[in-house]
């Protein structure tokens, strides 16, 4: 072998090798999840239940009620007329066009997901700004977690776990979580260093700093955080519906390969109007929160 | 003399990854400069001996960056000493553990801050009520004490609102009424003026000094400012480079600087403003009929008209009306040439 060759051709391994790499791999990881899948499915039972329980309720309720109580919320939430108006326009546009149920199922499984989104996130983003070695462990891992393509880590979720909710949920939850941890984490470590000290020097321990004083004044930062899950967990909505999740991303996987044009656009339209209502709502929320903590003076 | 209150002996601190290493060096005479260019570390302190005596105010005082704040924030131990102890009423709390340090410090201190350093997301009440709540007392009786400190420091009728929406000698007066709220012995207050503008200053010093007439607090009071230092200051003690250069009181400062230092930080100081009869008393004598009499407490600006008029000199009574001693007019001339200088 010449040198000008060698700089042509990537001296790569032999296909024989990596065939034979890939295999084990697969086989190692099939063994495993044929040994440990249903365990692993056990444990997610309960969320299984409580996502199935949710959307049923949903589901069963008349809608007028659930109308009702989605525009109490964007109410309290915005406190604006104009959001709650359009709100209930988006709303009986959805139900009159016929994707009620389908919305229902993505409401729910959105909302399931940003609840334990916000749940595991806020506890290992505190654990993040509280130690540097914590945080640079785990931000490689959320770099992953957000630029992995879906579908890579869909497969061994599938495979580990078979088609449906939970494998949905979980690649849902695995591209959405990652804004939470990230801004809870900045949200603690951004606190006026005065502030903490303040508190240190009136003797607060790590428990009353933390939740008198640093997660207060994280919480704007930690909404916008929840805001950003919530529109990253929309966006996995057609992705998730492929692997059995049902909602709104399933009509749309149907038009794809189907060339129904209408069908694609009045469900994407109705993902927007979800995700316009959910962003505006959480945005004003968290804006209303930042009122009296930017800082101290004038 | 009242007893010491807090006492700090040889106490050092060394900023730095190995500060433990250089301590050696740095009892040895190492300079500031030179163990930051051979080590990369700073020396904040540098062998501080100081007593704080009981219910009195000491002032320490030095431009930015002579280690006044890293020896205050040793006094509660927000900063750990390198070397040294500081003990508060005999006991010694650079040994404390963390319960006990998180006990002292619910108890026994309260500090004021430079940049006020309020919660902004509590309104003044719980601001208030922050050192009370971390000790978890009883609601109401926590709330009645806030709202005395609020009434003290003159903020009735502001308990509801959010420290933003208060100017900033306002602010200052809730992080007073923060800090006296807990009733602590030992007050810590960090620049505490400094942020002010000068007239609501002069304001908030009164205020402080009528506290205390009633208080009775030990208070370590930081500050930049000569003049202030002269109007709060039991004693002063003046720091440069980390190292303690005088410990006096406002006359030994005047009028005996311990170096060129301490003399170029006074030389501008209006003296007659400062300096008191008492003083420049002698003590005993006769008093003498023909001339004007003057209490001891009183500045000699202040007694000026007394001067101009009196023959000889001056008579001197205390606050009950006493004879205690005179000051001749050659003395009182002696002084304004002086200052002059």
């Amino acid at each position: 072998m010449n040198l000008s060759e060698l700089f042509l051709t990537f001296p790569e391994m032999s296909k024989e090798s990596l065939r034979m790499f890939r295999k084990s791999v697969d086989g190692a990881y099939r063994n495993f999840s044929r040994e440990y899948g249903d365990t692993i499915e056990a444990v997610f039972d309960p969320v299984l239940y409580f996502l199935v329980w949710f959307e049923k309720l949903l589901q069963n309720s008349p809608w007028p009620l659930i109308i009702l109580a989605i525009l109490i919320l964007v109410y309290l939430g915005s406190r604006s007329i104009y959001l709650t108006i359009g709100s209930l326009i988006a709303l009986l546009l959805i139900g009159y066009f016929g994707m009620w149920e389908d919305t229902m199922s993505t409401v729910s499984i959105i909302g399931v997901c940003t609840f334990m989104s916000i749940g595991l996130g806020i506890p290992i983003g505190i654990a993040m700004s509280n130690s540097d070695r914590a945080r640079a462990a785990i931000t490689p891992i959320l770099d992953v977690m957000q630029t992995m393509p879906s579908f890579v880590y869909l497969i061994p979720v599938v495979m580990l776990l078979g088609i449906g909710k939970i494998p949905g949920l979980l690649a849902v939850i695995i591209y959405a979580i990652p804004p939470i941890i990230r801004l809870t984490d900045l949200g603690i470590r951004e606190v006026d260093k005065e502030v903490l000290e303040a508190a240190d020097a009136f003797g607060a321990n790590k428990a009353q700093k933390l939740f008198r004083v640093q997660l207060p004044l994280a919480l704007p930062t930690i909404f916008a955080g929840i805001n950003q899950t919530i529109m990253m967990a929309l966006a996995m909505v057609v992705i998730a519906s492929m692997i059995g999740v049902k909602g709104l991303g399933q009509p749309v996987l149907k038009a794809i390969t189907n060339q129904y044009f209408t069908m694609g656009l009045l469900n994407g339209l109705a993902i927007v109007a979800l995700a316009i209502i959910f962003d505006r709502v959480s945005q004003s929320f968290g804006k209303r929160l930042q009122q009296h903590r930017s800082g101290s003076r004038e | 003399m009242n007893k010491t209150k807090i006492k700090i002996t040889n106490l050092y601190k060394i900023f730095g990854n190995n500060s433990k290493k250089y301590i050696s060096s740095v009892r040895d005479g190492m300079s500031k400069d030179e163990l930051l260019s051979k080590y990369n570390h700073v020396l904040g302190l540098d062998n501080i001996n100081l007593n704080v005596e009981d219910q009195s105010i000491q002032v320490v005082m030095g431009l930015s960056g002579s280690g006044k704040s890293t020896l205050i924030r040793h006094i509660n131990r927000l900063i750990e000493p390198t070397e040294g102890t500081v003990t508060v009423d005999g006991e010694d709390i650079t040994k404390l553990n963390k319960m006990d340090l998180l006990e002292f410090r619910r108890n026994k201190t309260g500090m004021v801050f430079q940049r006020f350093a309020l919660f902004p997301h509590q309104n003044i009440l719980d601001n208030v009520q922050f050192g009370l709540s971390i000790k978890n007392l009883d609601k109401s009786d926590s709330i009645e004490r806030a709202m005395y400190w609020i009434e003290k420091v003159g903020l009735t009728g502001f308990e509801n609102k959010f420290p933003n929406q208060l100017s900033g000698g306002m602010q200052q007066r809730v992080g007073l009424a923060r800090a006296l709220a807990t009733d602590p012995d030992i007050l810590l207050m960090d620049e505490a003026f400094s942020a002010l503008d000068p007239l609501i200053r002069t304001d908030m010093q009164d205020q402080l000094l009528d506290l205390q007439k009633n208080l009775n607090k030990t208070i370590m009071f930081i500050t930049h400012d000569l003049d202030e230092a002269l109007k709060l200051g039991d004693r002063i003690a003046i720091l440069n480079g980390g190292k303690l250069v005088q410990d006096g009181n406002a006359e030994e400062i005047l009028l005996k600087p311990a170096d060129q230092y301490v003399a170029n930080f006074v030389k501008d100081v209006n003296r007659i403003k400062v300096l008191k009869i008492k003083t420049i008393l002698d003590q005993g004598g006769e008093r003498a009929n023909s001339n004007p009499t003057v209490n001891v407490n009183d500045s000699i600006e202040n007694c000026m008209p007394a001067i101009l008029e009196s023959q000889s000199g001056l008579n001197v009574i205390d606050e009950k009306n006493n004879f205690v001693g005179s000051v001749s007019k050659n003395k009182i001339i002696d002084i304004l040439q002086k200052s002059k200088d």
